[in-house]
């Protein structure tokens, strides 16, 4: 049985009010396990489409996306997802939000180690002081961090992660970044990461994919081999500066396309 | 702005401490403000009444003093006929509007959730709800008599459709990306009913059941009016009958009352629901 992701011929439409839109077409990917796939594209090339279609939010109207041999037909915890739009519950506490995985019974956790757990990664987002604050209370960015807390915890095989860290300042980000690969040091997962920062693609990926809008295909698929663990300083040196300015040009070049 | 803390750094806490501290204090005055006008809008009421009454704007023979019907209330408080009348009527509201309530919870869910049965409800809810309670009155007293049967019946009716279609409403509207989230934690049916939907629900349940509880009050009246022994609104037709008119009036205001008091004790469970939320004034 074949491992890890495997995206065939995945093509999507959308009907709308104007006729059908082709929001993907023929989209072809492995991904072996433990990868970091990291997605970069001008907006709108289908970059949430393709994430929506691997979360099994969404079918594909043509080709199918198979996880562990296993076609994706709906949503599952094994697969966690970092949503663009946050999607943390209004009407839970910073706390609960994040301890919501862990007590729902697909994820059996006991008691005591759910607040350890909790307060684990509340500590790592940053968010120790905001624990009984409802999201009304938070900016956009401790949304998010509570968003990706929420996601963490559960400790999916797959984390799929939807522009994760683009509301947090410099600083933040940098930060989020390194934790990720920690947590990914010491649990293999999968990833599969959509960002408009081709610095941060190329700082956590094993592979970045450019993609080209319409329609919504896979452009050019690009490998990072530099070796993990990374640290932040590796963003200076000239391998990473040479790999970094390749992606930018072929991103600026489907930026180009978009726009004519 | 003022640290209670004397002395010392002011660290983050105290003057977070501060800006609490603050924002009570305007509260509280705005609190008192508002008692105030409340008070005010009551005298300015009174006045006109009397004014009226002593220039004979109205007449003062059709129309009781405010002591007289002080005086009235007084009276039938202490020879136990207005509670008696009160309680025939809360206990009327009580049942009419649980089960109108309940029954419009359970029916929303279902069409929320069946395809079927919203295409067979529909347009019979369009139907209904178009349907003033009231017309139904004497169709109820024919078939149920004049008893309590009758009058439960339309009260359940008042409450029942203006719920449904709340509850409705909230149901189809609801963002789908909470139940997206929840199933990628890995959410059951039950779980993703429990711990999604409902609480989401929540707060348009209790605004259900404020717009029902309005609809049930004003049908009540109307049934008590043309057929009832006890109640508010039999109280008011005995005493139009014996033309008293200070039990008369004392019944209008009574009604508006019991009202008003109804409508801010939902108000305040309904504020509580949805501290949560972010559009609220
Ligand atoms: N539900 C929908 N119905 C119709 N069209 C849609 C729908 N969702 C997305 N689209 C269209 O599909 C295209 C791809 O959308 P998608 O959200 O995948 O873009 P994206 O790459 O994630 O963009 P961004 O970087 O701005 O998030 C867009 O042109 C959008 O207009
Ligand atoms: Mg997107």
């Amino acid at each position: 049985m074949e491992q890890g992701i495997i995206i065939e011929g995945v093509g999507v439409t959308y009907q709308t009010a104007s006729g059908t839109f082709e929001a993907l077409k023929d989209v072809n990917l492995k991904i072996e396990p433990g990868e970091f796939i990291s997605i970069v594209g001008p907006s709108g090339c289908g970059k949430t489409t393709l994430l929506n279609v691997l979360a099994g939010f969404l079918k594909s109207n043509t080709g199918q996306a198979c996880l562990d041999g296993k076609p994706i037909n709906g949503p599952g915890p094994e697969r966690g997802v970092v949503f663009q739009q946050y999607a943390i519950f209004p009407w839970l506490t910073v706390v609960e939000n994040v301890a919501f995985g862990l007590k729902l019974a697909a994820n059996k956790t006991a008691h005591d180690r759910i607040d350890e757990i909790v307060d684990h990664f509340l500590e790592l987002v940053g968010l120790q002081d905001f624990k009984k604050s409802y999201p009304k209370e938070l900016s956009g960015g401790m949304k998010q961090r509570v968003a990706i807390a929420r996601a963490y915890a559960v400790n999916p095989q797959v984390l799929l992660m939807d522009e994760p860290f683009g509301a947090l300042d410099a600083q933040t980000r940098q930060f989020m970044q390194e934790s990720l690969l920690d947590i990914l040091e010491e649990e293999k997962k999968t990833v599969v990461f959509i960002t408009h920062g081709v610095e941060e693609a190329t700082f956590l990926s094993t592979r970045v994919v450019v993609m080209a809008s319409k329609p919504g295909r896979i452009r050019e698929v690009i490998p990072i081999d530099i070796p993990y663990p990374r640290k932040a300083s590796v963003k200076t040196t000239p391998d990473f500066v040479k790999i970094r300015a390749e992606i930018d040009k072929v991103v600026r070049e489907e930026f180009q396309k978009q726009r004519q | 702005m003022e640290s209670d803390k004397e002395g010392g750094l002011m660290t983050d806490h105290s003057s977070r401490d501060a800006v609490i501290q603050t924002f009570k204090a305007v509260k509280k005055r705005q609190q008192i403000e508002k008692i105030g006008y409340f008070i005010a809008s009551f005298v300015l009421v009174l006045v006109v009444w009397e004014v009226g009454r002593a220039t004979h704007l109205v007449n003062p023979k059709l129309f009781p003093s405010f002591a007289a019907v002080c005086r009235a209330f007084v009276q039938f408080l202490k020879d136990g006929t207005l509670l008696a009348h009160m309680y025939a009527s809360f206990v009327r509201v009580l049942i009419g509007f649980s089960l109108g309530i309940v029954g419009a919870v359970i029916l929303g869910f279902l069409i929320g959730w069946f395809r079927v049965v919203r295409l067979i409800v529909d347009p019979l809810v369009s139907f209904f709800r178009a349907l003033p309670p009231i017309a139904l009155i004497p169709l109820m007293i024919i078939f149920f008599g004049i008893g309590e049967t009758s009058k439960i019946i339309v009260l359940t009716y008042a409450s029942f459709f203006p719920a449904l279609v709340v509850i409705y409403q909230a149901l189809i509207g609801l963002e789908p990306i909470y139940g997206r989230a929840a199933q990628t934690l890995g959410a059951n049916n039950w779980e993703m009913f429990r711990k999604i939907i409902l609480p989401q629900l929540y707060p348009h349940i209790i605004t259900a059941c404020r717009v029902s509880l309005g609809v049930c009050w004003a049908t009540l009246v109307a049934a008590e009016l043309i057929a009832a022994q006890k109640g508010i609104g039999a109280m008011m037709v005995e005493a139009q009958n014996f033309f008293q008119m200070a039990p008369l009036v004392l019944g209008v205001l009574l009604i508006g009352v019991i009202s008003l008091v109804m409508d801010s004790i939902v108000r305040a469970i309904e504020r509580r629901a949805t501290a949560w939320q972010e559009k609220r004034t």
